[in-house]
């Protein structure tokens, strides 16, 4: 045990003094995710608040023929300009792109509407392309609007009450609490503690292996009185705090910068107080075991430190895939998910930023679960570092 | 005291080590000579245990290699062939580290580093991080390290590669030394004229075999060649003959 933790101390030490390792775990984990996300959350605030404060132009062909609708339109903050000339020139502009959407009036609307039979106006559009779509959809919802409001006017003056026209009143009550509608954007969350955790350890468990083998510092420390299992385990042991630090780092960060976005724009409170950070710490921290032996346990198969970086670069992707396809197809957590590590803390997490209660059986499977793995890979690790090819 | 019985080592198809047998007594300087690749390291790695031969045996002061190798571990000194040193820490903190894993007591560490920094004079530049160190500087620091826990016997692997002729001196002082306080010394080398100069004993070794094993004049008698150079000519082809 002294050995292990003679072996600790000097790594510790020894990456504490390594700019690049300190970078990786210090800086470049924690930051990446708030950054990348501040990024993401600014983008789709800025997309929701363009549709409706800004005024949308609108060509119009035969726009003096509809003198009242393009009032009506004015005061839904569309603007009626100018359309190309006439009907094959609008198909075209919208074909290529140079319009989204034109709004076509026929020289027949103002005797249609006066004789009160369905007065046709065309709206051409490209519905494939999906940001022409939704100024196409803000047209039409607009129109529609005044549809409805001609015909209540048109009742009125035959003395019935509009309210004929809608024998149904629906009422959609959304359930989803402002915390739950964050859980989308913050699922991702996840996969950022996940990233910033493996980062922490990457160099020190290049470093054990193909590190120390590069630099010839590999065969003196074998030669000496100490076994092999206490050498690895007190890498490791180091691998594991500085990946802590990584990860308590990151979930800080977030939580910092949680407060400077504009999340109730969003219509989102994430749950995310210094309670939620602790508790999130704790439920990914038996995470760290396991991926600082997994990092070991491929670093030490490679023939040296570029390459290692190279396949580490791949295991900070795995993680991904489990929470990637449980997030594609909407899954909901289930007890079996909870035996997945990496999966497991991501549904947990998720449920706890949705403000909702956590299972505690679901916990417990998930630390077992993540634990009995870390267990597994660092007695590999162990196994693989006692043999002879070790040395290259 | 090292004693070596039958040793094979094959890595894949090579058949790197076969049947290398000697004695390296205490008191006395033992040579491997041979040309690269002649299965020197492979013997030497085999005798600090970080290979296990695939048949013969191994004993340091009569501990088995194999069987009991962390206590053999304990009676030896080994300076790997390009031994690396952490460039992080200084020189002292490297010998210091080597020394508490070598087990030795936090209050002795301190004293038994600052004994061997004067031994091998590398008072001047102790406290400094050893990144960007000469080769000559990182040879002592190394070899400080493998001796921070006064070993009985020391096995170097080509321990003057790459030094000055002021760094190969002090470091031929230093075996010498070692020699005169009883201890065991068994290195490596492919120059002649360096082993000549300081081994009792020879072991020449080619092709993974011992040519002769002897003190210089028995090599000079049993190959009829007065000069050594001739003698180390002599002694590889008549196990390339075979």
């Amino acid at each position: 045990m002294r050995t292990v933790f003679i072996v600790f101390v000097k790594e510790v030490l020894d990456n504490l003094r390594d700019r690049r390792t300190l970078g990786t775990a210090l800086i470049m984990g924690p930051i990446f995710g708030p950054v990348l996300f501040a990024f993401v959350i600014n983008l789709s605030l800025e997309r929701s608040l363009e549709d409706a404060e800004r005024t949308l132009e609108l060509p119009v062909i035969g726009r003096e023929l509809a003198p009242n609708l393009v009032l009506y339109l004015k005061s839904q903050n569309i603007d009626a300009v100018d359309g190309p000339a006439d009907r094959a020139a609008a198909i075209n502009a919208v074909k290529t792109g140079e319009h989204d959407v034109v709004l076509l009036i026929p020289d027949t609307f103002g005797k249609q509407l006066a004789d009160t039979v369905p007065a046709t106006i065309e709206l051409v559009s490209d519905q494939a392309d999906t940001d022409a779509d939704r100024i196409a959809r803000r047209t039409h919802r607009a129109l529609q609007a005044y549809n409805r409001e001609l015909a209540a006017l048109r009742l009125y003056a035959r003395g019935v009450s509009p309210t004929v026209l809608r024998p149904l009143n629906i009422d959609e009550v959304d359930v989803s609490t402002p915390s739950g509608r964050s859980a989308m954007l913050l699922g991702m969350m996840s996969y950022f503690f996940i990233f910033a955790t493996l980062m922490g350890g990457m160099y020190l468990a290049i470093d054990a292996t193909a590190g120390e083998r590069e630099r010839g510092s590999l065969e003196p420390l074998l030669s000496l009185p100490v076994t092999r299992d206490q050498l690895i385990l007190g890498k490791i042991g180091a691998t594991c705090i500085f990946m802590a630090l990584s990860l308590a780092l990151s979930l800080v960060s977030f939580h910092i910068a949680l407060k400077f976005m504009p999340l109730e724009q969003l219509g989102m409170t994430p749950n995310f107080g210094p309670g939620v950070v602790l508790v999130a710490f704790l439920l990914f921290a038996p995470f760290i075991l396991l991926g600082a032996a997994v990092m070991t346990l491929v670093a030490s198969f490679t023939k040296s430190y570029r390459e290692a970086q190279t396949w580490l670069s791949v295991v900070l992707i795995a993680p991904t895939m489990p929470i990637l396809i449980v997030s594609l197809l909407t899954l909901r957590p289930k007890m079996e998910f909870m035996f997945v590590p990496s999966l497991s803390q991501h549904l947990l997490l998720v449920d706890m930023v949705k403000n909702e209660p956590v299972n505690n059986l679901h916990v417990a499977i998930s630390v077992a679960s993540t634990l009995f793995f870390g267990a597994l890979l660092t007695w590999i690790c162990a196994r693989l570092y006692r043999r002879e090819g070790l040395l290259g | 005291m090292i004693k070596v019985e039958g040793i094979h080592k094959s890595f894949g198809k090579v058949h790197a080590v076969r049947g290398v047998s000697f004695n390296a007594p205490d008191g006395k300087i033992t040579g491997l000579l041979g040309p690269n690749g002649a299965g020197k390291s492979t013997t030497l790695r085999v005798l600090y245990t970080v290979l296990k031969p695939d048949a013969g045996s191994a004993h340091i002061d009569g501990v088995d290699v194999v069987s009991e190798a962390l206590r053999a571990r304990r009676r030896i000194g080994a300076l790997p062939h390009g031994s690396g040193l952490y460039p992080h820490l200084t020189a002292r903190e490297n010998i210091a580290y080597f020394a508490h894993l070598c087990g030795l007591d936090r209050s002795e560490v301190d004293e038994r580093v600052d004994e061997i920094i004067k031994l091998l004079e590398i008072e001047d530049f102790a406290e400094r991080r050893t990144k960007g160190f000469s080769q000559g500087q990182r040879t002592k620091v190394s070899l400080a390290r493998a001796l921070v826990h006064d070993p009985q016997n020391v096995l170097l692997d080509e321990p003057s590669n790459g030094l000055d002729v002021m760094a190969t001196r002090s470091l031929r002082r230093l075996i010498l030394k070692l020699k005169d306080s009883g201890r065991c010394v068994l290195f490596s080398s492919h120059v002649m004229q360096e082993v000549a100069a300081l081994c009792d004993n020879i072991c020449i070794i080619a092709n993974g075999q011992v040519a002769i094993d002897d003190s210089i004049d028995g090599i000079r008698k049993r190959t009829g060649c007065d000069d050594l150079e001739d003698a180390f000519v002599h002694a590889i082809r008549m196990v390339g003959n075979e």
